[in-house]
């Protein structure tokens, strides 16, 4: 090889190493953050939900105990993490629907041509953004158990009976889902907007003139073109219901600050376990796994249905 | 033709009254919020609804700051926003442009591990994440452990890298030659291109630190580095008996809210149906 084909080679991968560092340099700072609050403790779940470890004795492995332990105790007397489990899912599956039902009727409300328009959305898009505990508190004022509530106000004039909206187990699933549709409803109907606009004027004009009614416009045109805005809200709005914990917390826990067995949901087992000195760490993690068991379950479905939207 | 019209104009008369009463609905709660905020103490649970508080009591305003350390909470939730927001901001940029646009050995596998965790909600791994945190790094109770918690998420990274991707290649390449650095590209070539990606980025992580709850939740227990979201929760517990305060206090959070909300309300609605997927 003569000299300077050799010298320009090196020169060569001296520049290409220069330019991976630079590469490298514009990672670092977000990754060396990511990699230390969130890769390092992800790993550390899924290893402590095989453990037993209280944070100052050695961690000791366990095999599946830990799982075995939230699955066998379901129905016993001490037991939260099945009332937990049953909560989040009777909250997401009724939520969800709901919240989907409520978005798309009110943004093909505000997807026709009316005066005003903007300022619909606008107000509704407000209570997503609003603090959670801000308004949250002003609905467990409204809802308040005894006869001073505004409701059972209301209630007791219409119909003379009053509901124990904070015991009774239909009561706190109706409020959850009555607050959470008023927060989220703008959200998601922004996102429904986004997808009726989409969809082609010609359709509803063809339609129209085969004499389709309009109901039959909606079923046979609206939905099947907003079939992806639709899916989207739906994945979304499931992993958010999983999530749950601001919305029973505040609306639930007493001064004591505890969810009891009517009111727990997944994420308030995981902090009672795990946090403010309860160092069971191993059963955390393990519920943990199980929250996380749920939400990939759903982004699996996610993926495939997007494989199904994108190859049509 | 003429029945039809008459069908049209009351169809409109329906639609409009539907909005109307949606409309209050959604702002009821917020009225009701600031009317129990200058109420006597028996006239917030009356029922019917007084609308019409018999005397205004504006005190209520003044004793929120002195009954709990509410502009303690207030500065520090602040501080937090601000620099959440800025970190969020520029690294997640910074590191989109690598993404985005230089090619470097092990770049896609860097971007599966951001890509693997966004299924992974951080609920669950808030347990393990915590006891790092107190345990080695003794963060909690500082305003540290929240940065550190909520600067670095991968959201940013995506929403930054999808826009950049769209910014076209030549544009870089007529930089370098002309001998501009690959810094000097991402600052004055890609942000500026990028505004609409950056001001929704800003809003989302200034707005979602504003509201966090369970965060400073678990790691704040301290007064002196409370957030205002946890010392609204002080008056649920301790001032149980004072729901104009409470209210008043309420109110107080969604000002700025309230603000960044009317001046980005474009963003925000570009911003959702940009995002899609936000965890």
């Amino acid at each position: 090889m003569d000299q300077p084909t050799k010298t320009k080679r090196l020169a060569g991968s001296r520049l290409a190493r220069h330019k991976s560092l630079v590469a490298y340099s514009f990672i670092l700072p977000n990754y060396l953050g990511f990699a230390v609050f969130t890769l390092i403790p992800v790993v550390c779940s899924v290893l402590l939900s095989f453990m037993k470890w209280n944070g100052s004795a050695a961690p000791e492995w366990i095999g599946l105990d830990n799982y075995i332990g939230l699955f066998a105790n379901i129905g016993k007397l001490s037991d939260s993490f099945g009332p937990a489990l049953r909560n989040t899912i009777v909250y997401t599956a009724l939520s969800v629907p709901l919240t989907m039902a409520c978005s798309l009727g009110l943004a093909l409300l505000l997807n026709s041509q009316i005066r005003g328009r903007d300022f619909f959305r606008t107000i509704a898009f407000f209570p997503y953004i609003a603090s959670l505990i801000a308004v949250s508190t002003v609905f467990k004022l409204l809802f308040i158990p005894n006869d001073n509530g505004l409701i059972n106000g209301i209630l007791k004039a219409v119909s003379g009976f009053t509901v124990k909206w904070t015991t009774e187990q239909w009561g706190i699933y109706f409020m959850a889902i009555l607050f959470s549709i008023w927060k989220n409803m703008g959200y998601y109907m922004v996102i429904y907007l986004a997808g009726l606009q989409g969809v082609n004027k010609e359709l509803y004009e063809s339609a129209a003139l085969d004499g389709a009614s309009k109901w039959q416009r909606f079923v046979y045109v609206t939905i099947p073109e907003i079939s992806l805005a639709n899916f989207f809200v739906m994945i979304m709005l499931i992993v958010n219901s999983f999530k749950v914990y601001d919305v029973f917390y505040q609306l639930f826990a007493g001064p004591d600050n505890v969810l009891g067995k009517k009111t727990t949901i997944l994420v308030y087992e995981i902090f009672a376990a795990g946090l403010r000195g309860n160092n069971n760490f191993g059963k955390a993690s393990a519920i943990s796994m199980v929250l996380f068991a749920l939400v990939l379950a759903v982004t699996l479905i996610q993926f495939r249905g997007e494989r199904r939207f994108t190859n049509r | 033709m003429n029945i039809e019209k008459r069908r049209n104009v009351a169809v409109t008369a329906v639609l409009y009254i539907v909005l109307i009463v949606i409309t209050l609905g959604t702002l009821f709660p917020f009225a009701w919020m600031l009317v129990s905020s200058i109420k006597p103490e028996v006239e917030i649970m009356a029922y019917p609804i007084v609308w019409l508080p018999s005397k205004a009591i504006w005190s209520n305003y003044k004793e929120i700051w002195t009954i709990i350390p509410l502009a303690t909470f207030i500065r520090n939730t602040v501080v937090l926003a601000v620099t959440v927001t800025f970190l969020q901001v520029i690294t997640s940029s910074f590191a989109a442009y690598a993404f985005a646009k230089l090619k470097f050995p092990g770049r896609d596998i860097l971007f599966l591990t951001y890509f693997a965790t966004i299924a992974i909600p951080w609920q669950a791994y808030m347990v393990p994440q915590f006891i790092m945190m107190a345990k080695y790094f003794h963060l909690n109770n500082t305003l540290w452990s929240m940065i550190c918690l909520q600067a670095f998420s991968a959201f940013g990274v995506f929403l930054m890298r999808q826009f950049f991707m769209s910014i076209p290649d030549e544009l870089c390449e007529a930089a370098r030659i002309d001998g501009m650095s690959e810094y000097g590209i991402w600052g004055k070539i890609m942000l500026p291109n990028a505004k609409p990606a950056l001001m929704t980025l800003t809003i989302f992580t200034f707005v979602a630190t504003w509201n966090d709850f369970l965060g400073p939740y678990i790691y704040l227990t301290k007064d002196e580095v409370k957030t205002i979201q946890i010392g609204l929760r002080m008056f649920n517990t301790q001032y149980n008996t004072s729901y104009g305060l409470m209210m008043a206090a309420s109110a107080i959070t969604l000002v700025p809210l309230l603000v960044i909300f009317l001046a980005g309300q474009k963003q925000f609605v570009e911003g959702v149906a940009m995002s899609g997927i936000k965890g």
